[in-house]
């Protein structure tokens, strides 16, 4: 579904990631570990186009997406839940939701998914008409994701969801994730909690100072000496 | 006297007001203070001295086509003179917004000469309504509708129509309004386009008001709306609205009281007053620096 073939991206003068290869299938979970600073986010950001390619290619559902504006990428069925959440801080809940499906206009299909979201996410809709900014930042990580399924969308790129949430409510956010790709959603999932993201992706990629330098089945990976060395805190 | 001064300041507030709408959304969604924004005010209140003198139309009419005519020159100048510098710092921006400004002026020079120009007489009645011992002229009534209608309308766009809630997403976050499937693009060049026209409605009527047309008029009713959209908080459309009448209310009152020659200045001590008490503007968010 997504193809990733040679990418490489500069900021400036600094080089952030060089010749990454990956692929999607769909249904599948995949997940991209790495430590700080390997490019992780740079990844993500290049597929949903808000950074430029300096070379490579991303084919999406057999569409070069490489030099497409970020909204129709969005349009073209990828959803981002981005790192930090980045909620809009001064819009209500149901707002933030509206933004989601701002691509659609299926008036009864966007009323169908308000539904699924508050089921999903019963405690955004106790929060429905607060400003985003006053939720807490595991009720913002929930919003983000919401947000993100309002689009229907085929793919749905996810930054760190885990970041700064307590143990409790990461199995939560994890649990979820798998619902959602139980109910038919590619998943490509980055993650510096490598363990929980193992735990729960079909297969993953190693990414170090802007490479690929490994891949494969996440259970295997999981049992790869050097991944439990350096990712896996043993 | 009291209520009659009060009558007029808010008069002039409200053109005020109008102007300050553009600045504070422009620098809402893009961080510019877009200097030529009084140029388009001057602008639009040109462009309906030429349709009231050349094609005769009644002045509503030429409010709508200054209206018209400002929008498209908004949406021309941000796809010209900054939508190439948005990556670059803010400072070219700027410097390219003053460039367009100091062209307008001059352009505007150059077409109409120096003098400034007054619409014919009986372009609008010149009655008034007595409510006790207060007047208000059918020219002021007029700003109130015109003004009033406009900024609920914006509201309701702002706040009720798909493409305002972009605007309010692309000024919260304007990557993420993209991941959205937001074209910024397109709501930048909507919002120039907004701005534009309450300038230009801002032009109509103040030209009419002091029936006055001139290249700088730009320069310092500018300069006051810009300080309005700062006194209200800038980013902030109500504070805009907010900042822009107070303004007009206490240049009028300035006068009133006998320090007419302090006018223009009192606008700029009470910007200064007031942020010295509160650096974000009345209505302003909290500045926050980012993470
Ligand atoms: N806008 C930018 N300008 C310049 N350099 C950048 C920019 N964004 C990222 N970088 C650099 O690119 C490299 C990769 O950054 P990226 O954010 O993709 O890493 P990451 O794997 O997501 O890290 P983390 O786990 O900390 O989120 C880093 O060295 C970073 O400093
Ligand atoms: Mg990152």
């Amino acid at each position: 579904m997504l193809t990733i073939r040679n990418l490489s991206v500069n900021y400036g003068a600094i080089r952030a990631l060089t010749g990454v290869s990956l692929q999607v299938q769909r249904r599948e979970i995949i997940a991209l570990i790495g430590a700080n600073g390997a490019g992780k986010t740079t990844v993500l950001n290049t597929i949903s186009g808000i950074v430029p390619a300096t070379g490579g290619t991303i084919i999406f559902e057999d569409r070069d997406i490489t030099r497409i504006p970020p909204h129709k990428i969005a349009a073209a069925g990828i959803a981002h839940v981005p790192e930090g959440r980045k909620v809009f801080p001064r819009m209500t809940v149901i707002e933030n939701l509206e933004m989601g499906a701002y691509i659609r206009r299926d008036k009864e299909g966007i009323k169908a998914s308000f539904q699924e979201v508050f089921q999903r996410f019963p405690r955004l809709s106790e929060r429905k008409n607060q400003p985003a900014a006053t939720l807490s930042g595991g009720e913002q990580q929930m919003l983000a994701m919401g947000r993100a399924l309002m689009a229907k969308p085929q793919l749905v790129l996810m930054d760190e969801p885990s970041m700064g949430l307590a143990p409790l409510l990461v199995e939560t956010i994890f649990e979820i994730i798998k619902e959602i790709n139980q109910s038919g959603t590619t998943i490509l999932l980055v993650e510096q909690n490598a363990h929980m993201a193992l735990s729960i992706a079909h297969r993953a990629y190693v990414l170090e100072i802007g490479e690929i330098v490994l891949n494969g089945n996440a259970a295997e990976l999981a049992d790869n000496p050097e991944v439990r060395k350096a990712y896996l805190g043993e | 006297m009291l209520w009659q001064q009060l009558i007029n300041g808010l008069a002039l507030g409200s053109t005020y007001a109008l102007i300050a709408l553009g600045y504070t959304m422009v620098y809402g969604i893009i961080q510019l203070i877009n200097f030529a924004h009084g140029e388009i005010f001057m602008a639009g209140a040109f462009f309906a001295f030429l349709m009231v003198m050349v094609l005769k139309v009644n002045i509503f009419i030429a409010l709508i086509l200054a209206m018209a005519f400002c929008m498209l020159l908004g949406i021309f100048i941000e796809f010209v003179a900054y939508r190439r510098l948005r990556n670059s710092s803010r400072l070219s921006a700027l410097i390219s917004a003053i460039g367009v400004s100091i062209f307008l002026s001059t352009l505007a020079l150059l077409v109409f000469g120096a003098d400034a120009k007054g619409f014919p007489d009986g372009i609008f009645p010149n009655g008034q309504l007595q409510l006790g011992s207060v007047s208000i002229s059918f020219l002021q009534i007029l700003i109130f509708v015109v003004s009033g209608f406009l900024m609920l309308t914006l509201q309701f766009i702002v706040h009720r129509t798909k493409i305002g809630k972009a605007m309010r997403a692309t000024s919260q976050d304007y990557n993420t309004a993209a991941l959205m499937g937001v074209n910024v693009n397109m709501v930048i060049s909507f919002t120039f386009a907004l701005g534009s026209m309450l300038a230009a409605a801002g032009g109509v009527l103040v030209g009419v008001y002091f029936n006055a047309v001139s290249f700088n008029m730009g320069l310092l009713v500018g300069l006051k709306a810009f300080a309005a959209a700062v006194l209200g908080g800038i980013g902030s459309i109500p504070g805009a609205m907010l900042g822009g009448i107070l303004l007009g209310v206490t240049e009028v009152f300035t006068v009133t009281v006998g320090f007419s020659s302090y006018r223009d200045a009192i606008a700029f001590a009470v910007l200064v007053l007031v942020l010295l008490f509160r650096p974000s503007g009345l209505l302003g968010q909290k500045i926050q620096k980012k993470v």
